[in-house]
């Protein structure tokens, strides 16, 4: 993972609305990608994270507010924005009657690569080569999924849109995805990736926004967002006799204790009081099963921004 | 690479797409194959083959209504002669423009339309072509597979009536001047302007099924226009024929300058209404 540096920004969002009749898709969304960096769009269905999409390609033109990508208007100058674009749809948008050779040269001619076009070398990164000259309609879904990823990135795209690429995957497939969005970042192109799978974001994203009714409800960098919702390290800590455990409200360093008939969450002023902690346990004859560090989740912070609103 | 090539990818892919459908190639090549081939072959076969003079000099005679002009193409044949040429030269002409813009209509109709419903209109929304090139490239691809069936027919219709009616009135005469103005300069405004309509269509609809509904009930009067204007053309003046066809071809391009208009890339992604 690389981590988010001061660079240039390569898409910027301000204030963006786009309605469709009375649907309101984007309400009020405003974000920063950095160049070489990886921004996770976080949100459930209908949150706005595919009209986000559509709206930095220039695929739709927003209502309102100001969209920039590479520096260009993508509404006055969406060719050339496009033309550095790689876009994985959440659906693959592919052609069922062609072959995957012919997709992929489709895709080719459409962003000029001419007959040097890396169409093989593509397939190959993502172990569809054997199944170029078959008929696409054929392909399993992983299949699909792994020539949409060919064929956006056959031009070198400097930024690549991913909207819900990993949805109905098998393991492997969900695995070349979440590869290549890693090779992306390494290589200085900037990705964002919509989702609302809270797992495969955790440990890529060097920006996390999430949306809700179209718009960002917080953004940043998930250590720092985890830090804004839970500025103290926690530990969970389980026993024999759980109600033993209770005693840790009282104890010096415990700034918040919780225990709903499972193992108790500990919120501490300091990691390093956890050995003070299990000795005084230890000494009362609390026979400890298990001490761990918990370290907040992207599906905690989720919940949590649901559950306790912006902070 | 130039900007028509972007156009000519795009055509070419959705030809190539066609090919790989032969449920649907296959009924048009038939329809062409019944109006190019086998209707005037038959019909052709038995005026110049029966041997009821009878039936024949009835036929002929009634071609006292054609005018002048054309009366005076078939003046001197025998019965048969004279009723061979007329269908062959003017009764079959019409079918020129039936077939090319039946196909051409079921073509179009699909082509934008098709884009949203398999969801391939994400794909083509976040390229770089741009929608004029979109809207040119699927025109071309509805416009080739009806005209050039046309024109593969026409030769074939030409080949069996020059077989056929050529012995009667002394040897090969067709296609005639008034053919050649038919074929290449009033069919093909005629085929623009009625694809021009229906690749709107195509654009604004939310299913191929609405999309084909939609263009066979605004087709159909375009398709009786231009069967009496293709009949007209052979039966008057080349000149008439000329002036028909120039006054179509300005109504083909602000037809098409406007159907441009309606491509844009909200449409292709399926969010914007669908309205006529």
């Amino acid at each position: 993972m690389q981590s988010v540096v001061a660079g240039d920004v390569v898409v910027r969002l301000e204030h963006v609305r786009r309605a469709f009749g009375q649907v309101v898709g984007l309400s009020d969304l405003t974000l920063e990608a950095l160049k070489g960096s990886v921004t996770v769009l976080l949100g459930p269905n209908g949150s706005g994270k595919t009209t986000a999409v559509r709206t930095i390609t220039g695929a739709l033109r927003p209502d309102g507010g100001r969209v920039e990508v590479f520096g260009l208007d993508p509404d006055a100058e969406g060719e050339s924005v496009r033309r550095r674009c790689g876009v994985v749809s959440a659906k693959p948008a592919l052609y069922d009657r062609l072959s995957g050779r012919d997709n992929l040269r489709y895709a080719a001619d459409l962003w000029r690569l001419g007959d040097d076009a890396p169409v093989d070398a593509s397939a190959a990164r993502f172990g569809i080569e054997d199944a170029l000259d078959l008929r696409v309609g054929g392909y399993s879904t992983g299949m699909k999924t792994r020539l949409a990823l060919a064929r956006a990135i056959l031009h070198d795209p400097d930024l690549l849109l991913l909207d819900e690429p990993t949805s109905g995957l098998d393991p492997e497939s969900s695995h070349a995805v979440l590869g290549l969005i890693d090779e992306m970042a390494a290589d200085g192109k900037t990705v964002v990736m919509c989702t609302h799978l809270l797992l495969e974001a955790e440990g890529l994203a060097d920006q996390v926004v999430m949306l809700q009714d179209g718009r960002d409800l917080i953004s940043g960098a998930p250590e720092a967002l985890v830090a804004r919702y839970w500025p103290n390290p926690r530990v969970m800590v389980d026993a024999e006799d759980r109600s033993a455990l209770d005693v840790l409200a009282t104890m010096d360093g415990v700034v918040a204790y919780e225990r709903n008939g499972s193992a108790a969450a500990v919120e501490l002023d300091d990691l390093k009081r956890v050995p003070d902690l299990v000795a005084r346990l230890a000494a009362d004859g609390v026979r400890l099963t298990r001490v761990v560090p918990h370290e907040p989740t992207l599906e905690d912070l989720y919940f949590a921004v649901r559950d306790r609103g912006v902070e | 690479m130039s900007r028509r090539s972007r156009t000519w990818v795009i055509a070419r892919t959705e030809l190539r797409q066609l090919r790989q459908s032969p449920d649907f190639w296959l009924p048009m090549l038939i329809l062409a194959g019944l109006f190019f081939v086998v209707i005037p072959t038959i019909l052709l076969f038995a005026i110049t083959h029966v041997h009821n003079d009878a039936v024949v000099a009835r036929v002929a005679t009634t071609l006292d209504v054609l005018p002048p002009r054309a009366k005076a193409a078939i003046h001197g044949f025998s019965p048969a002669g004279r009723t061979s040429y007329a269908l062959a030269v003017y009764l079959f002409a019409p079918l020129a423009v039936i077939v090319p813009m039946t196909i051409s209509t079921a073509v179009g109709a699909n082509a934008l339309v098709g884009e949203k419903e398999r969801g391939t209109g994400e794909f083509l929304a976040h390229s770089p072509a741009t929608e004029r090139e979109i809207y040119l490239g699927k025109l071309l691809a509805s416009l080739l597979p009806g005209y050039l069936t046309t024109i593969l027919g026409f030769g074939i219709y030409s080949l069996i009536v020059n077989l056929i009616v050529g012995p009667q009135v002394g040897g090969w005469f067709f296609p005639t001047s008034d053919w050649w103005i038919l074929m290449f300069w009033v069919v093909p405004p005629f085929l623009a302007i009625t694809l021009s309509v229906v690749l709107r269509l195509s654009a604004r609809v939310r299913s191929g099924a609405a999309a084909q509904q939609a263009s066979g009930l605004v087709t159909l009067p375009l398709i009786i226009i231009a069967y009496a204007q293709s009949s007209g053309v052979l039966l008057g003046a080349g000149s008439t024929a000329i002036a028909l066809g120039a006054v179509a071809w300005l109504a083909a391009i602000w037809g098409l300058m406007r159907g441009a208009g309606a491509v844009t890339r909200a449409r292709l992604l399926g969010v914007e209404g669908a309205t006529l």
